[in-house]
């Protein structure tokens, strides 16, 4: 006979269900080498398109860097939207996410660990386009104000993965349209975040209101921090944009813990957390 | 008493998101009605009906993935809807053709990360692994990566999965659905071992497997549109029917409805059609032995042949034909599987 096992609760719990929802990112996601192709070089040829255009504009150097270093977060922000916003669906058609429900964990420890996972994954993708993106284009990067920088990163990355976990939850009640919504969002978003060139060229209102995505105020902040000239193309003063980032982490990640328990009552509700069986 | 699982009154109705006026309550849905059990510790429940009889939707509400339209639902002692977070480190739950986990993840490493969302640690949860798949016959898959698993094994570990977090109640949703008769055997196996294993465990099992439910279950239930028909043991429910002569009667193919003109036959309680390859068999239910004959009577003036005729032992399914009029495979509109 099987002897009866001891369970832990609480913080303890949470942490463990955390590390355990990560793994699959990490650990799954890493073991099929298609990424490299898919995420690492297909981005990359974008991202040459924008470099060949400036430089046959005789554009500033800088707006090289600008291009890289916006190729590098756009791998966050595939990540937030189709691994994070998308993903509570897809849990739900494989049988997971009734199987998360009723697992006695919170289900924050899941959106985290997924968030947390995302993360790692998206960080190798974005340095491998980064040293792709420097070796290709001679591009070089300052390291002096390198606190600031972590901590404009962890910001960054907080309030964007907060946005995914917000989404995640409303999606959710969306279903098969999540696909389309997700579509939807992606060019208006490389657009609205200046993806490759400076945000500030939008216009200050323009992008004053593309700043509710974590996007743009990070990518500009990095962008700062990291490039030589790129104080003189940005929005506003790091400090400020650390700020809003501030503000938007706040903001998202309340709305995400709010809008998670909304959305398991409805579902539980409704009867909307199983696959849907024809 | 405190039950394993208890329900009174319970309801449950889906309606439609937008309700039009026109189609009223015609839209509304009604997949429980006035459920009540009573589930023992220790006992292994089976809910016998066929698909979209309300089994599948009694489960979702027992493990707090559905809440109630009417009346409660407790379980380990605590209700489904308003102490969901008492119910839920005590329950676990298996779906027949369920595709969850990662398929990247290997077996092992896909029960370490269910292992780990009821808290149980790292190394509670690889000794327990290594056991539960020695006992369903999948040692030798551990490190097998689960897109690359035949359902069948997907289904064990499906099956290790639920058992892994030491639940007191586990609730089995048809679990053998889609399975060869080796991983169903496996499968039902283990079941009984975990049950006999500790008097204290609870297992709710729904099939439309009559012979499944006749194996494995202390108790069952009948189930149809929503509602209770009987509960009791199997044999108590098949007693039912030793009164009464079950006949099947084998001829060349005959139209369905030569069942209706031998129901018409005084004495025939029962008849339902079931069309085999190249044959049809009908299957009677008699107040009496002697009339049969008239049974044989009425299908000579129809001009049916007779192949072969039967006298049987009644079965689950003759309960069910007796009380829904129908065989379970006619309710739900396909041929039986297993």
């Amino acid at each position: 006979m099987l002897p009866r096992l001891s369970k832990a609760t609480g913080w303890q719990l949470f942490v463990r269900a955390t590390l355990a929802r990560m793994y699959p990112r990490v650990i799954g996601a890493n073991r099929e080498r298609t990424w490299v192709f898919f995420e690492v070089l297909l981005p990359c040829l974008s991202l040459t398109a924008y470099v060949l255009v400036y430089r046959s504009l005789h554009a500033p150097p800088a707006l090289v860097s600008f291009v890289v270093v916006g190729g590098a977060m756009g791998a966050f922000w595939a990540n937030v939207m189709w691994a994070m916003a998308n993903q509570l669906y897809w849990e739900k058609e494989t049988g997971n996410l009734a199987l998360y429900i009723i697992a006695p964990m919170s289900m924050m420890a899941v959106l985290l660990g997924m968030a947390l996972g995302g993360m790692f994954n998206a960080a190798t993708r974005a340095l491998a386009i980064v040293v792709v993106g420097a070796l290709l284009f001679d591009v070089r990067f300052s390291t002096a104000h390198l606190p600031m920088l972590v901590l404009t990163c962890v910001l960054t990355m907080t309030a964007l993965y907060g946005m995914g976990m917000l989404f995640a939850s409303l999606f959710l009640l969306f279903g098969r349209e999540t696909w389309h919504l997700v579509n939807l969002a992606q060019e208006p978003v490389h657009l609205c975040a200046g993806m490759y060139f400076p945000v500030k060229s939008l216009g200050v209102w323009v992008a004053a209101a593309a700043s509710v995505i974590p996007l743009t105020l990070g990518l500009d902040a990095i962008r700062q921090l990291t490039i030589a000239d790129g104080p003189t193309l940005g929005l506003m003063a790091v400090p400020w944009e650390l700020l809003g980032l501030g503000f938007l982490v706040a903001i998202f990640l309340s709305s995400a813990r709010f809008m998670l328990r909304h959305m398991e009552r409805l579902a539980i509700a409704e009867g909307r957390l199983t696959q849907s069986r024809s | 008493m405190q039950f394993a699982v208890e329900t009174e009154h319970l309801g449950r109705v889906y309606r439609p998101k937008r309700a039009s006026k026109d189609r009223g309550d015609a839209a509304v849905r009604v997949a429980l009605d006035d459920v009540n059990l009573q589930l023992p510790r220790g006992e292994l429940f089976g809910l016998l009906g066929p698909n979209g009889a309300g089994k599948t939707t009694l489960i979702k509400i027992l493990t707090t993935l559905l809440s109630p339209s009417t009346g409660s639902a407790r379980v380990a002692g605590y209700d489904v809807a308003r102490e969901p977070e008492r119910v839920r480190p005590r329950i676990n739950m298996v779906s027949g053709g369920e595709a969850s986990g990662y398929g990247l993840l290997t077996v092992r490493e896909n029960l370490w990360m269910f292992g780990q969302f009821y808290g149980l640690s790292s190394a509670d949860t690889n000794g327990r692994i290594t056991e539960l798949v020695d006992v369903v016959n999948m040692s030798d898959r551990l490190n097998t990566k689960s897109y690359e698993l035949s359902t069948g094994l997907r289904q064990k570990m499906n099956i290790v999965r639920g058992y892994l977090s030491d639940p007191d109640v586990v609730f089995l949703d048809e679990p053998t659905l889609g399975l060869d008769v080796a991983a169903s055997r496996d499968v039902r196996g283990f079941i009984r071992r975990w049950m006999d294993e500790d008097p204290g465990r609870t297992t709710v099992l729904t099939t439309h497997y009559m012979a499944e439910a006749d194996d494995l279950c202390d108790r069952v239930a009948i189930i149809n549109g929503g509602r209770l028909l009987a509960c009791d043991s199997p044999s108590a429910l098949k007693r039912r029917l030793r009164q009464d002569a079950i006949f099947e009667i084998e001829t060349p193919p005959i139209d369905a409805t030569m069942a209706g003109h031998v129901s018409l036959v005084a004495g025939v309680r029962k008849a339902a059609h079931r069309d085999g390859d190249g044959f049809a068999t009908l299957e009677l239910i008699l107040e009496a032995e002697h009339v049969i004959g008239e049974v044989l009577a009425c299908l000579q003036r129809q001009n049916v042949q007779l192949v072969k005729l039967t006298k049987r032992e009644p079965t689950l399914e003759d309960v069910f034909v007796d009380l829904v009029g129908r065989r379970m495979a006619e309710v739900e509109g396909v041929a039986p599987s297993q």
